[in-house]
């Protein structure tokens, strides 16, 4: 094994100590309640449609894009844009357009609420469990990467990283850091456009600007010119038929994975539902499209860039193409170290110290929202609900403090799981696949059609989860034989059919729920009056949802075009 | 909303050194300054190799404080505005904020 070490200095040291006085200061000065400029912000009631947009993607800009697009750039190229143009910006401008005006004009406020509501106590039960298993195993993802950059910068082993990243989570959790949220999340999106602004520049300076890249990347004699091509994104989706392959890469990553993702995500959702009218919580997610269409640029480019100029990790492409991906791990380097390498490479001390602020900002507060979301379900959503009822608050909230650190413990080796891929973004698809799919399927089947009822809602979320992993293991097994993500993206639009074709045959022969139990939980069964807001069209053009995601759907259409 | 805007005692404060608009320049702000004379002063053959010959951290320096100036310069221009009104003693919360249109 060759070893990877981040040579940092005292000046990186400082610089990353700094952020973090800044984001537990404002915790600790929060818990006092002193501040009411403080209070205003945190409290996330009215805030500048650009704070609420740029937090919304903010809450995701961690784990799953930096490392994990960065590793896919790597690896595959231009066709990891879709994950942005066909998925994410798609779908959150159908967020601002279609969903948003249902959640806010409905008493819908969370995914199991809207379960237990909707579909009664089995489908809530099952969302719940699956809910917790899935913040766990995505905290771990969180969590190896932590402990990745503890062992690059201090040469630690990794299970030792693992225990000290945890400790140090769960020192910021207790100190109040989760509650300066709203500061930690837009702060935290720009030193990480700090931190990967400069460090693509230099990347592109050195390998001989645009065009140098686009050279060397097409003679790379691995992936060659294919990587240049968005589309059709056969290595990516692992179909050889370039047809199958643009239809696997809308329908499974676009339409089910990135659609489910965004419109059942109310860790972000909520943000946007805090505004103070329907127009400004249709504009969260519409304005945090235009930068998100923008981030590609300074997380993928630069994993292109580490394949080709860093020595290691194009040693690790080319025997990982030769002879497979076990002969590839003697290399001692994966893809999910591209960033960490082109930052050794090319980062001079000081910048260096900001990046590695921005990237542990991203996976603590990654893993310190999974672990609250975590908490949050299970002494509410489970312990409340299903083991111990009516207890008094400070019951619950001890529960919740016990299982903040069970969390933080199972983490550890739930993040073992995540170090078995070198590849990351396969891994999240491949969860996401089992959790978001199935979930996806039965909130909008519930959300359009009143017949739907409570038994096929839980038959749906546990046949959609179960077939995905179905078809995961036929993957492993090799008995289906999809490369790239292509195995998740199946896994994904398996889950979603079964889901949705179980639960209409079991709606038809089960009791629905009455209509009048329906009001604000059933599309139809919703007064138009809650969907619409009536100052709208007095409003300038720039503020108003519709013109600003039709701009932004022009916009990712001619990027699109320009990269195919 | 319309409760708060006829509380007695509610007053409009501005949002001050917290806004979060100064937080960000004000960190971005440091960094960057750290950044410049680092650039300045600490640039030598081996950072040189790094990059291929730029000086990153000056103008990443230089870029951050420009950042952060306007940042600065923003909360100055169009301060955001809250009212802050006192609750009666018992109430949930001590206190009701609530923005200005």
């Amino acid at each position: 094994m060759t070893e990877i070490r981040l040579d940092a200095q005292l000046v990186d040291y400082l610089l990353i100590a700094l952020y973090f006085v800044f984001v537990l200061g404002v915790g600790i000065y929060a818990k006092r309640g002193v501040s009411n400029s403080i209070e205003f912000f945190l409290s996330g009631r009215s805030l500048p449609a650009w704070v609420t947009g740029l937090a919304f993607i903010s809450a995701n800009l961690g784990a799953v894009e930096v490392m994990g697009m960065s590793a896919n750039g790597a690896q595959y190229g231009y066709p990891t844009f879709h994950y942005f143009w066909i998925g994410a910006v798609p779908a959150m401008l159908f967020l601002g357009v279609v969903m948003m005006p249902f959640y806010y004009g409905s008493k819908v406020r969370s995914v199991p609420e809207f379960m237990r509501m909707r579909f009664g106590t089995g489908a809530h039960l099952v969302n719940a469990l699956s809910f917790a298993l899935a913040q766990i195993l995505i905290a771990g993802v969180n969590l190896y990467l932590l402990g990745t950059i503890v062992n690059r910068l201090l040469g630690w082993p990794m299970w030792l990283g693992l225990v000290v990243a945890a400790a140090i989570v769960l020192a910021y959790i207790t100190l109040g850091g989760l509650s300066a949220a709203i500061y930690n999340e837009v702060l935290q999106f720009f030193v990480i456009v700090a931190a990967l602004l400069p460090l693509t520049l230099i990347g592109l300076h050195k390998v001989g600007g645009w065009q140098g890249m686009l050279d060397r990347v097409r003679g790379d004699e691995i992936g060659g010119a294919e990587q240049l091509n968005a589309w059709p994104g056969t290595d990516l989706s692992g179909f050889q038929n370039p047809v199958l392959s643009v239809v696997g890469i809308v329908l499974g990553l676009g339409f089910v994975l990135s659609f489910g993702y965004w419109t059942t995500n109310f860790v972000e959702v909520q943000r946007a539902m805090a505004s103070k009218d329907i127009t400004a919580a249709r504009m969260t997610p519409i304005i945090g499209a235009f930068p998100k269409m923008f981030v590609p640029f300074i997380v993928i480019i630069p994993g292109m860039i580490a394949a080709v100029l860093v020595g290691e990790l194009a040693e690790y492409k080319r025997v990982y193409a030769e002879q497979g991906e076990a002969a590839a791990g003697a290399t001692g380097v994966t893809y999910n170290d591209s960033l960490l390498l082109l930052m050794r490479d090319v980062l001079p001390n000081g910048l260096l110290g900001v990046a590695i602020a921005g990237l542990l900002a991203a996976f603590m507060a990654g893993m310190a929202a999974n672990i609250s979301a975590f908490n949050t379900v299970l002494s509410y959503d489970i312990w409340q609900q299903y083991i111990q009822k009516d207890k008094p608050d400070e019951f619950y909230l001890k529960v919740g403090r016990w299982a903040t650190v069970a969390a933080c413990i199972i983490a550890i080796f739930s993040a073992l799981i995540a170090a078995n891929f070198s590849n990351l973004m396969d891994y999240l698809q491949t969860l996401f696949g089992f959790f978001n799919a199935p979930l996806f399927a039965t909130f909008l089947l519930g959300m359009f059609w009143k017949r739907a009822t409570p038994t096929a809602g839980w038959v749906g979320l546990v046949a959609g989860t179960l077939s995905a992993v179905f078809v995961f293991v036929l993957a492993e097994t090799g008995v289906l034989n999809l490369p790239g993500q292509g195995a998740a993206f199946v896994a994904a639009a398996t889950a979603f059919v079964v889901d949705i074709v179980l639960m209409v045959v079991v709606s038809l022969v089960t009791r629905p729920k009455p209509v009048a139990e329906l009001k604000g939980l059933v599309y139809s069964e919703t007064p138009k009056a809650d969907l619409v807001d009536p100052d709208e069209k007095d409003l300038p053009v720039w503020r108003r949802p519709v013109p600003m995601a039709g701009l932004a759907l022009v916009l990712v259409v001619v990027l699109n075009i320009a990269f195919a | 909303m319309s409760e708060t805007n006829d509380a007695p005692g509610a007053h409009v404060e501005k949002v001050g050194g917290f806004d979060i608009r100064n937080f960000i320049g004000v960190l971005i702000g440091i960094y960057g300054l750290v950044l410049l004379v680092w650039g300045l002063f600490f640039f030598d053959d081996v950072e040189a190799g790094k990059t291929g010959g730029v000086n990153a951290n000056l103008w990443a320096g230089i870029g951050m404080l420009v950042f952060a100036a306007a940042f600065v310069l923003w909360s100055r221009l169009r301060p955001l505005k809250i009212l802050v009104a006192e609750n009666e003693a018992g109430a949930e919360a001590p206190k009701d904020i609530a923005p200005t249109d």
